[in-house]
Order: C-alpha cells, then sequence, then structure tokens
C-alpha cells in the first residue's frame, strides 16, 4: 500500500482521526461518544499510518510500546476508582470538583479519568494487535 | 420543559437512589484484593521488558492480597458477611461486592497458591515469557479469581469469569509450543461454550426476576415459576460443571492441563476449576436452592460418574501430568457429593474438599515438575528411579497422594468424613459409597504413580538391577526455589491436616450462610422479608 498518494495523505488523515478520538472520548459523559469509541478511532489511526508508512516508523513514533500504553489506561481506570478511599465513599464512586475559568465551567471528575483509562486501553490493546497484523504482512 | 421547582419536586417524591452511609477506610479490604490484582497486572504489562524486578514486585503485591483477605477472614469470622457496593449505588441496581466466609477462604487459598507459584516459577523462567506477560498475566488471573469469590453480582460473576478466562488463555499458549496451541483450542472452545451457557442462563434470570444481584436473588426466586427456574439452574449446573470439569463434560481438562509450564499447570489445577466448584456452590444452595431439589437426581449422578471415573482414567494414563489431571476431576466429584447431599455437613464438606483441593493438586502438579525435571521425561514408562535419587520429592508425592484419596491424618481425610456423614444422615448409600470407591481408586492410582517413578529401579521393560541412567540432579536454583515453594505448600497442607480446627469453624460458617442467606443478605443492605 505504500503508494504516493496514500503515503501523502495518512498523516494527515491520522492527525484528524486522532483530534477527533479526542474530543469523541470527552463528549462521551452526557453524549454518544466516550473512551471505548474513542480508543477505537485511535487504534484505526494507528493502523492507518502502520499501512502507509510501515510498522517500524509506528512503533518509533509512538515511542512506547503499545502495550505499555494498555496497561496505563487499566492502572489509570484503577486509580481513577481508588481515589474515593480518601472521601469516605466506595469503589469507583463518581467524585466532581467543577473549575471556574472566566465564564466557563471545567468540570473534572473520576469518571472522566476512567473513561481516559478506558480510551488508552483499547487504544493500546487494538494498537499491538493491529501493528502485529501488519508486521506478518512487512515479512511477506 | 420543566421548571426547577417541579424538578426538585419530582427528584423529592422519588425513593433514595444512593446509600448515604459512610465507608470507613477500613471497609476498603473488600475490594482492595481485586483492585491491588489489577493495579498490579497493569503496572507489569507497563514494566514487561524490565527484568528481575517484576517477581519480587509480583510476589510482594501477592503478600499484600494476602494480608487485606486475612484482616477480611477475621472480621467476616467476628461480624459475619461483608459487603461494599460500588459507586454507593443503592443495591441491588449499584454491583455489590459480597464476601461471605465461602469466599474469603476461597480467595485467601487463591492468593496463597499463586504467592507459591510465583517461587516456583523463579526455576523455570524463560525470559521470553516473562517478555510476553508473564506475571501480569499472572495477577490478572489472580483479579479475576479474587473478583469471582468476592462479588454479589451475577453479572459481575460473569464478568470475572471473562477475566479469568482470557488471563488462562494467555498463559496457557505463553510457551508457543504446538502441544500448547492444540491444548488451547480445546480448552479456549470449550470454556468460551460454558461461559455462553451461563450468560443465556443469566439472560432468562434477569428476565423473570429483573434482578442479578444475588442477595435480591435469594429473596426473589423462591416467588419466581419452578419449571422456568430450574431451567436456568440446569443452564448454570451445566455451565459450571463444565468450568469445574465434572463428568461427563470433563475432557478439556486432561487434554490441556499438562502442555504448559508445571507452574502454570500448578496455579490452573489450583484455581480454575475452583471457580467453577465455587460458582455451582453459590447459585445451586444460596440463589435457587428450591431448584436444586428439582435437580438432585442429576447432581447426585454427576457425583456418583465423576467421583469412580476420574480415578480410573489417573490409573489408565502414562503421561504423568495428564493423570494429576484426572485427580483434579475426581476432587470435583466430592464437592459435587456434598451439593448432593445438602446438609449443614455435606455442604461444609463440599467446600472443605474445594479450599482442599486447591492446595492439593497444585501442590501435586509442582512435584509433579520437579519430577519431570529430574527424569527429563513427561511419560511415566520412562520414569524410575527417584526414591533413590531424590527421596524428598519422593515421600512429598506420597504425602499428597494420600492427601487427594482422604486417608487420615491428611487435609482430604476431613472433607470426606464430612460429606460420608452427610450421606448417611440422609441415607444416602449411593453418595456414601461412591465417596469411599474414589478413596480407594485414587490410592490406587495415586500408588501405582508411585511405584512408577520412585519406587521402580529404571525404566519399564528394563530389568530390575538396571538403574536408570537419565536422571539429572535438580540444580541450585532448582532446589532453592521450586523444591522450597514445594515443601513449603506440602507443609502446609500437613499442618492444616494435623489441625484442621479453624477450617472446620470456618467452612461450618460458610456452609450455614449458603443454607440460611438471611447474614448474606443483610450483608449486602437488602431487607431480609419473611
Amino acid at each position: 500500500m505504500k503508494t504516493v498518494i496514500f503515503r501523502t495523505i495518512a498523516p494527515v488523515l491520522v492527525a484528524i482521526m486522532v483530534v477527533f478520538s479526542v474530543f469523541v472520548l470527552l463528549r462521551g459523559h452526557n453524549e454518544p461518544g466516550g473512551g471505548f469509541i474513542g480508543g477505537l478511532i485511535a487504534a484505526s489511526a494507528v493502523a492507518l499510518y502502520g499501512i502507509a508508512v510501515g510498522v517500524e516508523e509506528v512503533r518509533k513514533a509512538l515511542r512506547v510500546d503499545p502495550l505499555a500504553i494498555a496497561g496505563f489506561g487499566v492502572l489509570l481506570s484503577s486509580l481513577s476508582g481508588l481515589v474515593s478511599i480518601a472521601y469516605q465513599v466506595p469503589f469507583l464512586t463518581g467524585l466532581w470538583t467543577i473549575f471556574h475559568f472566566e465564564n466557563t465551567e471545567i468540570a473534572v471528575s473520576s469518571p472522566m479519568f476512567f473513561d481516559i483509562g478506558v480510551y488508552f486501553a483499547v487504544l493500546g490493546t487494538l494498537a499491538a494487535v493491529a501493528l502485529a497484523l501488519e508486521e506478518d504482512e512487512d515479512q511477506k | 420543559m420543566a421548571t426547577t421547582e417541579e424538578t426538585q419536586a419530582i427528584m423529592e417524591s422519588l425513593p433514595p437512589a444512593m446509600l448515604e452511609k459512610a465507608t470507613a477506610a477500613a471497609d476498603w479490604v473488600i475490594i482492595l484484593p481485586v483492585a491491588i490484582a489489577l493495579v498490579c497486572g497493569a503496572l507489569l504489562l507497563m514494566l514487561r521488558n524490565s527484568r528481575g524486578t517484576q517477581a519480587v514486585f509480583a510476589a510482594l503485591s501477592v503478600i499484600a492480597i494476602l494480608v487485606c483477605e486475612v484482616d477480611l477472614f477475621i472480621r467476616v469470622l467476628e461480624t459475619g458477611p461483608q459487603a461494599m457496593t460500588m459507586g454507593n449505588w443503592l443495591p441491588p441496581f449499584g454491583i455489590s461486592f459480597t464476601v461471605d466466609m465461602i469466599g474469603v477462604l476461597f480467595a485467601i487459598g487463591a492468593s496463597f497458591v499463586t504467592l507459591v507459584v510465583i517461587i516456583y516459577f523463579q526455576a523455570e523462567i524463560v525470559a521470553r515469557e516473562v517478555r510476553n506477560g508473564f506475571y501480569s498475566l499472572i495477577m490478572l488471573l489472580l483479579a479475576g479469581v479474587t473478583g469471582a469469590f468476592m462479588t454479589g453480582d451475577l453479572f459481575n460473576l460473569y464478568v470475572w469469569f471473562e477475566v479469568m478466562l482470557i488471563a488462562s488463555f494467555g498463559l496457557l499458549i505463553i510457551g508457543g509450543r504446538k502441544m500448547q496451541l492444540d491444548a488451547a483450542i480445546k480448552y479456549g472452545f470449550l470454556n468460551f461454550l460454558a461461559t455462553t451457557f451461563f450468560l443465556i442462563g443469566l439472560g432468562y434470570l434477569y428476565g423473570m426476576l429483573g434482578t442479578l444481584n444475588m442477595a435480591d436473588i435469594s429473596l426473589t426466586a423462591p416467588n419466581a415459576p419452578v419449571g422456568p427456574i430450574t431451567a436456568v439452574a440446569a443452564l448454570f449446573l451445566l455451565a459450571f460443571g463444565m468450568k469445574a470439569a465434572a463428568f461427563p463434560v470433563n475432557a478439556w481438562l486432561p487434554a490441556s492441563y499438562h502442555t504448559p509450564d508445571p507452574a502454570i499447570s500448578a496455579l490452573f489445577g489450583g484455581l480454575l476449576t475452583k471457580v467453577g466448584a465455587y460458582a455451582l456452590l453459590r447459585t445451586l444452595l444460596l440463589l435457587l436452592p428450591g431448584s436444586r431439589e428439582v435437580l438432585d437426581p442429576v447432581i447426585t449422578g454427576i457425583a456418583v460418574f465423576t467421583l469412580i471415573l476420574a480415578p480410573l482414567g489417573a490409573l489408565a494414563q502414562t503421561n504423568l501430568r495428564r493423570a494429576v489431571g484426572f485427580l483434579v476431576i475426581g476432587g470435583i466429584g466430592a464437592v459435587f457429593a456434598g451439593l448432593a447431599v445438602p446438609s449443614l455437613r455435606g455442604v461444609a464438606g463440599g467446600t472443605f474438599y474445594a479450599f482442599h483441593s486447591m492446595l492439593t493438586m497444585t501442590a501435586l502438579y509442582l512435584v509433579a515438575g520437579l519430577v519431570e525435571r529430574m527424569t527429563q521425561a513427561t511419560d511415566t514408562r520412562f520414569m524410575g528411579g527417584v526414591y533413590q535419587f531424590n527421596s524428598p520429592v519422593s515421600i512429598m508425592f506420597i504425602l499428597l497422594v494420600f492427601a487427594a484419596a482422604g486417608l487420615p491424618p491428611f487435609l482430604g481425610f476431613w472433607p470426606k468424613l464430612l460429606i460420608v456423614e452427610a450421606g448417611l444422615g440422609m441415607q444416602d448409600w449411593l453418595i456414601v459409597s461412591a465417596v469411599l470407591i474414589n478413596s480407594l481408586l485414587t490410592s490406587i492410582a495415586g500408588t501405582r504413580l508411585w511405584a512408577h517413578i520412585f519406587w521402580r529401579s529404571g525404566r519399564e521393560g528394563d530389568e530390575a538391577e538396571v538403574f536408570n541412567d537419565r536422571l539429572r540432579p535438580l540444580t541450585v536454583i532448582e532446589n532453592r526455589a521450586s523444591l522450597t515453594a514445594a515443601v513449603s505448600l506440602v507443609a502446609v497442607i500437613m499442618v492444616l491436616g494435623l489441625w484442621p480446627n479453624l477450617i472446620f469453624e470456618s467452612v461450618r460458617i460458610a456452609a450455614s450462610d449458603l443454607l440460611q442467606p438471611e447474614r448474606y443478605v443483610s450483608a449486602t443492605g437488602l431487607e431480609v422479608t419473611p
């Protein structure tokens, strides 16, 4: 798939997909979206880039092992549940604080960090699977 | 659009949705074992390329889990079942972790066995397996098993089953040998099938009762029509029977457990089937006792066939770890026997047997692994002369055979005594004779293995004077890690066999909470209706 057209357009597409995945992740609390679907979009961006430029390039660009990203995601999700130990409420209870910045309200909550964890877990797992599959193809 | 006042009025007229009670930090021991295992598994996944520190980190986390569970055990012993409902949503809508005696007892057994296996594994470390996430899979397996033992929600139980299945799938194929892939297909397919049956049963149950909280099910199930609810119970029996490897759905276990490294075999033999046995005890006794009565002839049949056919299978095997696999299945038969005579003694006996089987079967696999390493063979026909060569290993093996067969004063004797007493009390001669025949056959199968591997001086077909020349001594690291781990596990089994009082007391509490769910229900925070 290393055509000139595809290789030229792929970085642009990948950038758009990653930004969009973050948008989908953050709107997920009250509207359709969330960590799982966001992670899927980001993972397809990684897979797409892998098809365009080869797996080695992607691994270099990611810097960390995709499975380590997945592990970080599970860690973040678990920790977001563990924060509530300090507030005398059970595991995974939603905790909210709202910051006021100029005239906007910025809600920061433990469910959001949980969802970000899901995002990384899905991104890492599927990117690892996709890259492993593409690696096989490269060897042929 | 409703105005703010209207919304407020509606909100106030609704019943409360959240628990208002504060949760003391000390209550967190209910969730910490699972949370620590998950966090540690995730961290180990991130660190899987760094060598050396992983084993220490994994062992320390298992010790931390064990400390939490012992604290939880003491609380359950003193004040009865403990519960925590995630996110403070009112049960039965929130997902509860409800820990009673059987759950915490099995969880302690599981983490202890995991700790022993991690130490044992130090002698057979393969760098590639560690890089492929061996330790993080172990921790995820422990998280799945512990979660299954502690959850108070049937759907959540399904989730932990999946966590466990995925982790065990990874561990089974981590060596990448052809035989392992073959085993993984059988193991994976049949276990996915079992989980699917479980899920179908869950769907029916939710459709009928509108709840999946275990305590709530035990309250509402008696009002449901007998026929459909028994169909659900039958589905659970099939699903968990497959997971537990009871006859006639046991074929996957001897086909897969002998293929990975001995340490992984030991972990599987100790943990996986016991989760199936636990789920059976939980669903058929606490949740759907009425259906258990209807299914009683089936359960008795399964118990009798499993008890008798499993040791016969072990007798017919020449592969050492396959034979041990059949002994694991025989133990499941004993748990079914306890389920077939559901008096306080019978259930206590079944619970006790499952706990004993966790420790003993793990130890048997560990010792089998040592034997395989010394003889450099997996087939008992090519073993022999190990008694002269390494007597500690042979003594451990024969002690474990006695414990598995249930000869006094070893650990397996006490649960079988309880089950036989319960069978005599209920005049269930079939169960009584099956348990006794199982003991006889297991000791024959086990001593036959012992005679072939240890007693006979050479390999099969050789002259009696010809000594087995292919034996190789254990290396220093094997002595230091594997032998020490196996010896300490066997020592614990012996000590518990000689002083079984604490376990007797705990399984009595466990059985009475399974048979009379009032304490379990009120711990969850639901009203006990007469």
